[in-house]
């Protein structure tokens, strides 16, 4: 295709990708490197009979005023990226003078909210995605040996819980946790303990989003990994049962490196998915002991008085280097194949 | 695996049944149990006396006289609002659907029949869009959009579902135009079609099943979007999914988290009967950059 007939095609969607995914990390670097304005203070003579007294207020015209003169803010430099809302150089530093032990210095730091909401991803995304795979793929081998016939109906149910948007089905789970629900009610019987929920432990509620993580993801692994098993050869595996191979076997040996290539991708996609983990933390109201980094930028965007742009901004810069970390690998690889290929 | 040398012991049989009915019932019995408790009070669905309320439903009995009762929807969908939430999702769905597959067949359709390197580079760029956390993208929207003050409007949210979806639909139709024989535009292009005519005439006629999958998943990205459409819009404007967020906030209402269950089944429920339909559709789609690639 002529290089100026294949620009008028791509033209539409170029300018949509350019303008409104290009431009705004764009913006959003821009924005990280401003804070909104403080308040401008005045002081205030108040003189009554038994003497005068000075008090300090906000001056709200004045403020008002230089916020829309500057509406970026003021230039904070990266500044905000070290306050001790993000990567809190100076907390550490004192935390690494004042404490005793490791232990208690480790302690502090993930007290801290940036470094608290990225281990909560972590550990989020470390515990989701390797039994996603594991998940999925067992769904895929034992639905693909029952008959044809009712297929159909099997593979119907196993990929709801992926077609719901997460809030709806994090909201679902939720209701049936719930202390007043199905299972928690059920759960307190079995415990005996009246008190016992979901919600008031960390450990608890770690564990709920991480198993509806794994909820959530599977059928999508379900999915890839079936179709995968369709187009695994007959041959070798009539071969290997002839020779007296086991079921495990012939999975191992055949199966799994037939697929292979399906499972770095599954992988991959699931690995950028959990990384985003925001929408379950809204739907089981977790908040309070679970926060991940997509979760602190939307709390700074949906703040009461006012938004924290940079603030906002300086933690989706640093999620976007988190997520180009996990990309890397893939990106350098296909550039090598690319090379080669040519 | 039905292989004729294979035999499964009963065992395994029995184990492998065994699994998939227990799969089936995490997978679907909240949906099932949700949509059932829809239709009582809150006193029995959220029981602080006894779950197994829910479904004797005593108190729906005393409350409204029958054992199931559709309050929790009609409430929802006068009083709540949630009439005029769905109709703004019937209208995002719609015209990001109609674009992003507009948009999409054009590009990928270039990207398909390119054998220049930008292509290749093209789609690089498209894969690190895919992955960039719709968060941080609204959290650069946020304030050239209040600056513009085009904030809180639907055209707006369109354009950036739009914008958002492209590079998955730009993949997704890529893989389905590889499939496509050269030779059947090429030809087209000899008997003195211009690229466009040829696209318009010949390819587009045998992409129906590829367009269809794409434009289920604008559907699905549009429909189910939380993220984009919570903060990017008004309330007034509010599609079904941050509408039903607004029902659990707001917990004073004793009706409001009713409002919010009946809502989650409203929302669902049309969803599902698509997925039922174009299931097929579906599944070729989330396989199609997998097991080719």
């Amino acid at each position: 295709m002529p290089n100026k007939t294949f620009f008028w095609f791509f033209l539409p969607t170029g300018l949509a990708m350019i303008l409104f995914i290009g431009l705004p990390i764009i913006s959003t670097g821009i924005q990280s490197f401003y804070a909104q304005h403080d308040q401008v203070v005045k002081e205030v003579k108040k003189c009554d009979p038994f003497g005068c007294t000075v008090s300090i207020v906000v001056d709200q015209e004045k403020t008002s005023k230089i916020r829309e003169e500057k509406p970026l803010g003021k230039f904070n430099g990266f500044g905000t990226y070290v306050d001790r809302n993000h990567l809190a150089i100076e907390e550490i530093g004192k935390f690494w003078n004042e404490t005793n032990s490791f232990g208690e210095f480790v302690d502090q730091v993930t007290n801290l909210p940036f470094y608290k909401a990225l281990i909560f991803t972590l550990t989020y995304c470390l515990f989701v995605t390797p039994n996603v795979l594991l998940l999925g793929f067992i769904i895929a081998l034992s639905l693909n040996a029952v008959t044809r016939r009712i297929r159909g109906p099997l593979i119907f149910g196993t990929i709801l819980p992926m077609i719901v948007t997460p809030l709806v089905g994090s909201l679902v789970l939720f209701w049936m946790i719930d202390a007043e629900g199905i299972i928690g009610a059920n759960l307190q019987m079995l415990m005996d303990d009246p008190y016992l929920s979901l919600k008031s432990s960390k450990t608890l509620t770690w564990i709920t989003i991480i198993i509806y993580g794994i909820w959530h993801h599977s059928p999508f692994a379900f999915v890839v990994f079936y179709a995968a098993l369709q187009t695994v050869p007959q041959e070798p595996v009539e071969a290997a049962i002839i020779d007296g191979a086991s079921r495990w076997q012939r999975v191992r040996h055949i199966v799994l490196p037939h697929i292979y290539p399906v499972v770095t991708f599954v992988a991959l996609i699931s690995l950028m998915d959990n990384f985003r983990v925001f929408e379950p933390i809204i739907g089981f109201s977790a908040e309070g002991s679970a926060q991940s980094l997509s979760w602190l930028i939307y709390d700074n965007l949906v703040n009461e008085e006012v938004i924290l742009f940079g603030s906002a901004a300086a933690t989706s810069m640093m999620t976007i280097v988190g997520i180009a970390i996990l990309l890397a690998p893939v990106l350098i690889r296909t550039w090598k194949e690319f090379r080669t290929a040519r | 695996m039905e292989y004729g040398l294979d035999k499964r012991s009963n065992a395994l049989k029995i184990f492998n049944t065994t699994f998939i009915i227990v799969w089936l019932l995490v997978a679907c019995f909240p949906f099932i149990w949700t949509f059932w408790g829809s239709f009582k009070v809150r006193a029995d669905f959220f029981s602080r006396a006894d779950w197994w309320y829910a479904i004797t439903a005593f108190n729906t009995l005393l409350e409204t006289g029958a054992k199931f009762t559709t309050d929790a929807y009609s409430q929802a969908w006068t009083e709540g609002e949630f009439w005029k939430a769905s109709r703004n999702t019937v209208i995002v769905t719609f015209f990001v659907v109609t674009i992003s597959l507009f948009l999409g067949t054009l590009g990928a359709y270039a990207l398909s029949r390119s054998t220049r390197n930008y292509a290749f580079w093209i789609l690089i760029a498209a894969l690190i869009f895919r992955a960039m956390p719709h968060i941080t993208l609204v959290s650069g929207y946020l304030f050239p959009f209040f600056q513009l003050q085009i904030w809180g409007i639907l055209p707006t949210t369109i354009v950036v579902l739009v914008a958002i979806n492209q590079p998955f639909t730009l993949w997704l139709l890529y893989s389905f135009f590889k499939t496509v024989p050269k030779e059947l535009d090429e030809s087209a292009l000899i008997d003195g079609c211009s690229y466009f005519q040829a696209f318009r005439h010949i390819i587009m006629p045998v992409m129906w099943p590829g367009v269809i999958t794409a434009g289920l998943f604008s559907l699905m990205l549009a429909y189910n979007d939380f993220t984009v459409t919570a903060l990017l819009l008004n309330q007034e404007n509010h599609t079904m999914v941050p509408k039903i967020q607004s029902y659990l906030g707001t917990n004073q209402h004793e009706g409001n988290l009713m409002w919010a269950v009946s809502a989650v089944v409203s929302a669902t429920a049309p969803l599902f009967m698509l997925v039922m339909f174009f299931q097929r559709q579906v599944i070729s789609g989330l396989t199609a950059g997998a097991v080719k690639g």
